[in-house]
């Protein structure tokens, strides 16, 4: 059998679908990335949550720059500083008509902390950040408390789908899901049909909560290569592709055929720097490890952000869309700094400043990057080296696939114990995503110092430490007033961003690709959703 | 005889043991799998539960022990990705595969043979030269080149093709495939043609060689002398003989072509095992890359040793030392 | 009697090569991308891994554009900035060494077990002959694939797949070849005058084996480069800072559709000269040392 059995009430609403005799309108999205489920507890890849995200629905739904706004609830507030209450959504339906109520929280809760067996990468963390516990109150009201003041409960919401008590119980993670079974949401379209490698089906759920949904059935085609991708476009296999090649942009743009739709994404692209007393891979001119590590001063972190040409990275690279960036989340994020403009090219004022710092003569350092992570990865690695050689560091280039890549990163030895690992680049370019649309959690990963304990430097990869951060990142994490957690927030990016904790390049800018005609709500968080693409005259 | 199969099989057994384990074990030291399904939020204590889920932490030959015990009942492991047993994944994808595979030798065929004779009965023509140099060049030619310049030109300039996936499908006779739908064939077209050079150029070199050989043999002369019409020779008593090297030699490319299949699917994303393959490579689904492994190693050394039995038995000679002479 | 009198005399040999005109046009052109390739850092105008050299702000430049500092693109310039006609040079130079060097190797250690094989007979032979089949019984590109996912990108690496997937060729061939000699009369005749069974070997059976292995050589030769390409575009072969002419190739491939086709059809044609040329030089080579194959 090649293809899953359609869901029971896909295919009911299939059959009634001819007797309306209007004209069916079709969407077909060209992807990426193939969803690996449509269990939505079984990873947080983006390909896999985009497609879930039609069919389940969370507590907390997030505007298309990544705010908090209502969704399956409708309101939440706290009541005191360890409990939040959810107000939820009455009237709302499953797809099989039954109604939604606080069970339903009570039981994805439930399900996400016993853990999905065999699940990569469940969400269920999201839990476990503030120990949090719910509670029914009654019909339509949970309650979340956590160990201690706790400002994003609803942010980590906005991670947590809701599945079906009825339906979702007892069956067998990911695989009854993929056949429909389990797939029954409160979302805006109906599951249809799976079948792996070639697409994804969902058609209108007509009795949706939020409204009209413009189009009667949507089909997800993973093409993975770019140029592919961009070719079924062309040739109108499929209405509307996510990350057209960069390359293409500018003639895309100008091509009255196509439409293309763009938002800067809640990613940061960086130079992450090592700070250990000494690093591997920077020597010398003579081949010679150097002691102490020149990474270490900040003035010669400062000439290699200088150094690095940004415009010329954006407009010769990404196609025109890149932000240069020295803020760590981008505009209209919580914890956005005003002030903080992205460092000009100066390649002299760099040279000077390494002289000042005692390396006039210049060194050699090996910088490492994943080649199939971001977008154009391997290249804007090759351009910091052009741009480091020029100002007298000579710069080699070793791109690898991410899973190698981040191994070495993040553990050094993959066979390192959790806990004592050291990571092993001297400079690495890595990046960020502000997934939950505030900088708290950005602070604390990338900034503070390394902590297995806390959490704390969890994606802090250079092992940076500055006290004057890390007071202000642990304070904002127990703040729950957001104008006193804003300003603590602020303060400790500038400090660790004036310092050059690490050397931001851009915040990476998500572009969608389609047939003239078409009109895209982009979004901040890289997801294609169907619901945020109309037909205009 | 009971001897000599007991040997092979025993043979056969111990291939499967030796390139088990290497597979394993080989596929198990590459990078961690961890980093791509985590997000960039995923602390410590949650890359660990990952660690754990996914069964990493335990040692590495425990791992291997429960895997063999698993693929003697016929289990081969959830893909880390889907949750969904591996072999299934295997099975779903394998008939567009084989669908690929089976229109690449077709038009192979078709194509080939009549070009093939052309250049064998005049060899010294400029259009038989043509058709030698059309063969170097498929040969030579890497697949992916010529896949990705057909896109460009009859997808995107001309418009004529569609750039890529499989097409719908019927099923006619209890299999499906696209074989039965002209979107199917639409679809079907420029993957196939993409993938059936390597062996149209094969082809078009065995016909032409048999053709010289068989034109100038005795039994074909006697046949003109005879007067039986040029056309009857041909496609009768030549095609007859040269036929025989070409069905062998196909036979035993088919497996390559199915390997082949690998970079023609992930061009023209053809929903197949191959692209499969590329896609767990890519983010580092072990059982699932182990268990496609396995089963292509099991596929080969049945084959091989179904041809070796097959051989012993249909000649005798084969047994005396235990290896074909 | 030796062999190289059987098939005929160098200057014979030579002069046999020389009447197919195609045949000499693929010589000339395979022995110029040689000179090309080898002679890179020498005829190059840039040193495209020198990255002072190459600035991004003159990337994708098309065919004959100059730099700022008043350098001619030949050939236009890549994502990069590289020039092209640089990058190719040196891609030429990657993919002949990767070519040759594979194709060498797996010639030497082929060779040796199909001289052990043939020699020793018996048990050794089945044995290393029954590892031959399986190896055979493999698509190559699999196993490349295969090794290059557990192994990791690198020219070393690659050239290691390569090796692993062509040995079996020349040890089936050449003990096929040694096997024949061996019965001879004048390998008898060098075993009755009780030569040892090394000298017997290299001067007698080894010898007559050369013109069979020079033909599977080139012809493999052709092979490894093409497949070095094909897994390179897979991503799995080179690493992108060398880039060799499939790699030049796949990540031309982005810039096809926008309209600058020199980045990636131009490394094409230069890889397509390559292996039809040693096609067709193997394809003469057989004609006129006609082995036994």
């Amino acid at each position: 059998m090649t293809v899953w059995k359609p869901g029971l009430f896909a295919a009911a609403l299939a059959m009634a679908a001819p007797l309306a005799a209007t004209a069916q309108e079709v969407l077909t999205i060209g992807v990426r990335s193939e969803a690996s489920s449509l269990d939505p507890h079984w990873t947080q890849l983006s390909a896999d949550l985009q497609v879930q995200e039609h069919i389940f629905e969370k507590l907390v739904a997030l505007d298309s720059a990544s705010q908090p706004i209502p969704g399956l609830a409708v309101s939440w507030e706290p009541l005191d500083e360890t409990t939040w209450e959810f107000k939820l959504r009455e009237g709302v339906k499953w797809h099989d008509g039954e109604d939604f109520t606080a069970d339903d929280v009570v039981f994805s809760f439930d399900r996400l902390r016993a853990g999905i067996s065999g699940a990569p990468a469940s969400p269920a963390f999201q839990l476990e950040k503030g120990r949090k516990m719910w509670e029914k109150i009654d019909d339509y009201t949970v309650h979340i408390t956590t160990d201690g003041p706790y400002p994003t409960v609803a942010e980590d919401l906005a991670m947590l789908p809701i599945v079906a008590e009825h339906v979702a119980s007892g069956v067998t993670a990911s695989v009854d899901f993929n056949s429909g079974q389990a797939a029954i949401g409160t979302g805006p379209f109906l599951f249809e049909e799976y079948s792996p490698g070639s697409s994804i089906s969902v058609v209108k759920n007509p009795n949706w909560w939020g409204g009209d949904v413009h189009w009667d059935q949507v089909v997800f085609r993973p093409i993975t290569q770019d140029a592919s991708r961009l070719a079924a476009l062309r040739n109108g296999d499929v209405d509307l592709i996510d990350y057209p090649p960069t390359i293409d942009l500018p003639q895309l743009r100008e091509d009255p055929d196509f439409t293309v739709s763009t938002i800067a994404a809640d990613r940061l692209i960086y130079m992450q720097p090592g700070y250990k007393h000494v690093e591997p891979f920077i020597t010398d001119k003579d081949g010679n490890v150097m002691v102490p590590n020149p990474l270490r001063d900040w003035r010669v972190r400062k000439a290699l952000s200088l150094a690095i040409n940004r415009e010329a990275i954006r407009d010769r690279i990404m196609g025109g869309a890149s932000l240069p960036a020295k803020n760590i989340v981008p505009p209209g994020f919580f914890g956005y700094v005003d002030g903080l403009e992205a460092d000009p090219y100066d390649p002299e004022g760099a040279q000077a400043l390494l002289a000042e710092a005692g390396y006039g003569d210049g060194f050699n350092i090996t910088i490492h990057g994943p080649n199939d992570r971001y977008i154009n990865d391997a290249r804007i690695l090759e351009a910091v080296a052009q741009m480091w050689s020029r100002v007298g560091i000579i710069t080699e280039v070793d791109a690898m696939p991410r899973n190698i890549f981040f191994s070495r990163l993040i553990r050094g030895d993959e066979l390192s114990m959790p806990g004592f690992d050291v990571p092993e680049f001297s400079m690495a370019m890595t990046g960020w995503g502000t997934v939950a649309g505030e900088a708290t959690y950005t602070v604390s990963g990338t900034l503070e110092t390394y902590n297995a304990a806390t959490g704390g430097g969890n994606g802090n990869f250079g092992r940076y430490s500055n006290a004057e951060v890390d007071a202000r990142s642990v304070l904002a994490k127990r703040t729950i007033d957001p104008e006193a957690r804003l300003a603590i927030l602020q303060e400790a990016i500038t400090i660790g961003m004036e310092d050059y904790a690490y050397i931001p390049i851009h915040f990476q800018v998500n572009n969608w690709a389609m047939k003239a005609g078409l009109e895209h709500q982009p979004r901040t968080n890289e997801r294609t959703l169907a619901m945020e693409v109309k037909r205009v005259e | 005889m009971t001897e000599f199969i007991l040997k092979r099989v025993l043979q056969a057994l111990l291939v499967l043991i030796v390139m088990t384990m290497l597979v394993f074990f080989g596929v198990n030291v590459v990078g961690n799998p961890v980093y791509i399904f985590a997000s960039s939020e995923c602390d410590q204590a949650c890359l660990n539960k990952i660690i754990v889920d996914l069964g990493l932490d335990r040692p590495i030959w425990e791992q291997y022990l429960t895997f063999v015990g698993n693929m003697l009942q016929g289990d081969l492991g959830n893909s880390f990705t889907h949750g969904v047993p591996a072999l299934h994944l295997i099975f779903e994808r394998l008939p567009a595969t084989l669908e690929l595979a089976f229109a690449a030798l077709v038009i192979a065929l078709v194509v080939g043979l009549p070009l093939g004779m052309v250049a064998g009965l005049r060899p010294e023509a400029w259009y038989s030269k043509g058709i030698m140099g059309f063969s170097m060049i498929g040969f030579s030619l890497p697949v992916f080149w010529i896949g990705l310049i057909m896109i460009l030109v009859f997808s995107v300039q001309l418009g004529w093709m569609p750039a890529i996936g499989r097409g719908d499908t019927a099923v006619v006779l209890g299999i499906e495939s696209s074989f039965f739908t002209l979107d199917g064939l639409h679809h079907l077209l420029m993957p196939a043609f993409t993938l059936s050079l390597i062996m149209m150029a094969m082809v078009i070199r065995l016909t032409r060689a048999g053709m010289r050989e068989v034109l100038f043999a005795d039994y074909i002369k006697f046949a003109r002398a005879n007067g039986i019409r040029e056309r009857r020779i041909l496609s009768v008593h030549v095609m007859k003989n040269i036929l025989i090297p070409i069905v062998t030699v196909l036979g035993m490319e088919f497996g390559g072509v199915i390997a082949f299949a690998v970079v023609v699917e992930s061009i023209f994303s053809w929903p197949g095992v191959g692209k499969m393959l590329i896609d767990a490579i890519g983010v580092l689904d072990r059982p699932l890359i182990v268990a496609y492994l396995v089963f292509v190693v099991f596929m080969f050394v049945i084959l091989n040793l179904a041809v070796d039995i097959l051989y012993s038995v249909l000649d005798p000679r084969v047994r005396l030392d235990g290896r074909p002479s | 009697m030796s062999a190289v009198v059987a098939v005929g005399s160098g200057r014979d040999l030579w002069r046999r090569f020389l009447q197919v005109p195609s045949a000499v046009a693929a010589l000339v052109v395979f022995a110029g991308f040689c000179v090309l390739g080898f002679g890179a850092p020498w005829i190059a105008p840039q040193n495209p891994y020198d990255l002072t050299q190459v600035d991004i702000l003159d990337s994708l430049l098309p065919p004959g554009s100059q730099s700022f500092s008043g350098m001619t693109y030949w050939l236009g310039t890549d994502g990069q900035g590289r020039d092209m006609l640089s990058a190719m040079l040196y891609g030429i130079r990657i993919s002949l060494v990767v070519g040759l060097l594979s194709g060498l190797l797996a010639l030497a250690f082929g060779t040796l077990v199909g001289l052990i094989a043939a020699y020793r007979r018996g048990w050794v032979d089945t044995v290393l002959m029954r590892i031959v089949d399986l190896q055979l019984s493999f698509p190559t590109i699999l196993v490349a694939l295969i090794l290059l996912v557990i192994l990791g990108r690198g020219v070393d690496k690659i050239i290691f797949a390569l090796v692993v997937v062509q040995w079996a060729y020349f040890a089936r061939t050449v003990r096929g070849v040694a096997l024949v000699e061996g019965a001879r009369d004048y390998v008898e005749a060098a075993r009755g005058l009780r030569l040892g069974g090394m000298r017997i070997l290299l001067g007698h059976i080894l010898p007559n084996c050369l013109p069979t292995m020079l033909v599977v050589a080139t012809m493999q030769m052709a092979m490894a480069i093409s497949l070095e390409a094909t897994l390179s575009f897979l991503g799995l072969g080179l690493p992108p800072t060398r880039p060799s002419l499939g790699l030049l190739i796949a990540n031309g491939f982005d810039y096809l559709q926008s309209g600058r086709y020199w980045i990636s059809v131009l490394p094409g044609l230069a890889l397509l000269a390559i292996i039809v040329s040693a096609n067709l030089l193997g394809d003469r080579l057989r004609d006129v040392l006609n082995p036994r194959l």
